[in-house]
């Protein structure tokens, strides 16, 4: 789960991390008012994704009309897919030099990956690897003073920004440990009067552990659909096709849209029925698919777990209710097969044991309807 | 021959009473694995499935001399499940849970390194054994068989799609692993190709692999050296970036994990891509003559 900068950056600030003076605003009075609290200030998009700076998401505000002006533009503006409904307005910062420093988590190493570069201000992805200063850290030890002191050194830092930078890398790990963090970011990291300054931040943090951490803001950055799905508990993506599909298992899930894709068609969604669901959340999630209107819906079926019957009882319970106004074709294999196919074809709908005729029948389906 | 498990291990159901935990030990016990014991604090003495239920993985341990634990327990337990079995000495561990927060693996996975405990997963299927008519898991039993064919996967339903077409074909497993479908996991392809390399019994691997991560990138590497035939198909090719599809690891991100990545540094060490599941079986058996 992402959260917006100034979230993050009031996570920063709790940790002792210095941040620019800054409020949220929502509207061009309140822009003109922060400009009048502040003086001039940065008007920065609140959207959950990088490099809004190039794409017009910071802009800069000298006196309250201007703050107002520019907030009146700046305020429902689309920025990289995303609605801008939040500005922070922070204090302008006079920056003399900008760095970089994340804590992350390497999946491959397995340990937590500390980075730091001197070039900071642009995507990491960027800045070439002989700039950037990666350690790893063992997570029985944690990030001690001298670890600090260590990539300060190889950054080439001195004096009060040397003996910061080594306290806020000890800080921004406890950050990363403490609140089950994937990512913490601040980028630019910057210089301001001889002391550093978290300029921006990004914070991801890990939705398994959500459960222990019921002070963090909740942001959920899916559609209204997504969020509708997300409720009921299951994992949901919305794409931009016309079949709209259902299986069980995260890797089903997306070898389905494969097949599809394969076969010529486009899936409307990702949808992960789970690995063993009954007939309640299935029925659920077939219930979504309905209410998306697609040209199709194909449900694929690989029953080890989940019982092929319980399948069919899903697929008949919404027939039954809402109703599947749109093309179905269902594959359906595995555990109790036989029994979910009887009780498909009693209701007069076929079933596939094949998974590619099934996915080439609903690609036909879906082209017979345009 | 099989690699990770076999009949001599003596397998222990952390989380045994709870309804997962019921579930598959009758499932495992129907499969043939010598399921020794179960642990479920303050429940020690009762049975489930004729199986001795103890209070905790010392006391089982020191009763079964258990070497072996599959761990049911609810995801926020989890970490303290698995260090319990670690430091009772049990050599191979297999994390079932979903949703385990990250932090918590990293940490089982890095004390694993000293305990030299085997961890499978966390959010894996498991891992079973045709030859041995063993497994620890959540996969259906009547799908497998025995032969000459390794499987390592990220994901469950999938690879029991694989592993069915496989077994449709005649071309059976001699252990099918799963890695887990999280981000921090006990293994990577490349700690279960060693293993296959080691096996004589296993003639080719299926890699079944997704979006996400580097591992199959780095087991790409590991390819020449395994010097058995490799098949390996990848899940997410209409995966969009930035989402996760699922998998808690499963994720384009800042355009590292993309599908195009993994299927060409596979193909370049000398495996056979194919994409689409179906197509599996055929390139194995073409494996195999060669």
């Amino acid at each position: 789960m992402k959260q917006y900068e100034y979230m993050a950056k009031g996570i920063l600030a709790q940790y002792g991390i210095p941040i620019a003076p800054g409020q949220l605003v929502e509207s061009p009075d309140a822009a003109a008012e922060a400009v009048r609290d502040l003086g001039p200030v940065a008007l920065k998009a609140q959207v959950l994704v990088g490099g809004r700076g190039k794409a017009g998401g910071i802009q800069f505000a000298q006196t309250p009309q201007e703050g107002a002006h520019v907030a009146q533009h700046m305020l429902g503006m689309l920025l990289k897919g995303y609605r801008v409904e939040k500005l922070y307005a922070e204090q302008k910062l006079p920056i003399e030099k900008e760095l970089y420093i994340s804590v992350t988590t390497d999946r491959n190493a397995k340990k937590p990956l500390v980075m730091a570069s001197s070039a900071g201000g642009v995507e990491i992805e960027d800045v070439s690897d002989d700039q950037i200063v990666k350690r790893h850290v063992d997570p029985a030890i944690g990030v001690l003073p001298y670890f600090g002191r260590e990539m300060a050194q190889a950054l080439g830092l001195h004096d009060v920004v040397f003996k910061e930078f080594s306290e806020l890398v000890v800080k921004l790990y406890r950050i990363y440990r403490e609140k089950d963090a994937e990512l913490v970011e601040i980028n630019p990291l910057a210089v301001v009067d001889g002391h550093l300054i978290a300029a921006d931040a990004r914070l991801n943090i890990d939705d398994s552990a959500l459960y222990r951490h019921q002070d963090v803001a909740r942001v959920d950055e899916g559609s209204d659909l997504e969020q509708k799905v997300h409720e009921i508990g299951l994992a949901y993506v919305e794409l931009d096709g016309d079949i709209a599909v259902m299986a069980n298992g995260a890797g089903m899930a997306m070898a389905t849209l494969d097949a599809i894709q394969y076969f010529g068609g486009r899936p409307a969604n990702f949808l992960d029925a789970g690995g063993g669901a009954s007939v309640e959340p299935t029925a659920e999630a077939l219930g979504v698919l309905v209410t998306m209107k697609p040209k199709a819906i194909l449900v694929n079926i690989f029953g080890g777990i989940t019982r092929c019957d319980d399948v069919a009882q899903a697929i008949l319970q919404v027939r039954n209710t809402v109703g599947i106004p749109v093309p179905l074709v269902v594959r359906l294999v595995g555990t109790n097969e036989k029994e979910g196919v009887a009780l498909l074809n009693e209701a007069g709908i076929q079933a596939y044991s094949d998974m590619a005729e099934a996915a080439e029948r609903a690609v036909g389906l879906a082209k017979e309807a345009l | 021959m099989a690699i990770l498990l076999t009949h001599q291990d003596r397998v222990i159901v952390q989380g045994i009473t709870g309804n997962q935990g019921r579930f598959h030990t009758r499932q495992m016990l129907a499969y043939g694995t010598p399921v020794v014991g179960g642990v479920s604090p303050t429940k020690g003495g009762s049975n489930v499935e004729g199986v001795p239920v103890f209070d905790s993985v010392k006391e089982a341990v020191e009763n079964t001399g258990a070497t072996a634990s599959i761990v049911f327990v609810p995801a926020p337990f989890a970490k303290d499940a698995a260090f319990e079995a670690m430091e009772n000495g049990v050599r191979l561990i297999v994390m079932i849970p979903e949703h385990i927060p990250v932090q918590d693996s990293i940490d089982i996975v890095n004390r694993a390194k000293t305990t030299g405990s085997t961890i499978i997963g966390p959010n894996t299927f498991g891992v079973i054994s045709p030859h041995e008519r063993s497994k620890m898991g959540i996969m259906p039993n009547h799908i497998y068989q025995p032969g000459p064919v390794g499987v390592v996967a990220r994901s469950g339903t999938l690879s029991y799609e694989i592993a069915f077409s496989l077994s449709q074909s005649d071309l059976g497993q001699t252990t099918v692993v799963g890695m887990g479908g999280d981000p921090v996991a006990g293994q990577t392809f490349i700690t279960i190709l060693e293993q296959f390399r080691h096996d004589p019994a296993t003639q080719c691997v299926v890699m079944v692999g997704e979006i996400g991560g580097s591992a199959e990138e780095e087991a790409a590497e590991y390819l020449s050296v395994l010097g058995k035939p490799v098949v390996a198909y990848l899940a997410g090719r209409a995966a969009p970036a930035g989402k996760r599809m699922g998998h808690a690891g499963a994720i384009i991100e800042r355009g590292k994990g993309t599908l195009e990545s993994k299927e060409k540094a596979l193909k370049a060490h000398g495996a056979e891509v194919v994409t689409m599941p179906w197509q599996v079986a055929d390139a194995v058996r073409s494996a195999l003559a060669r």
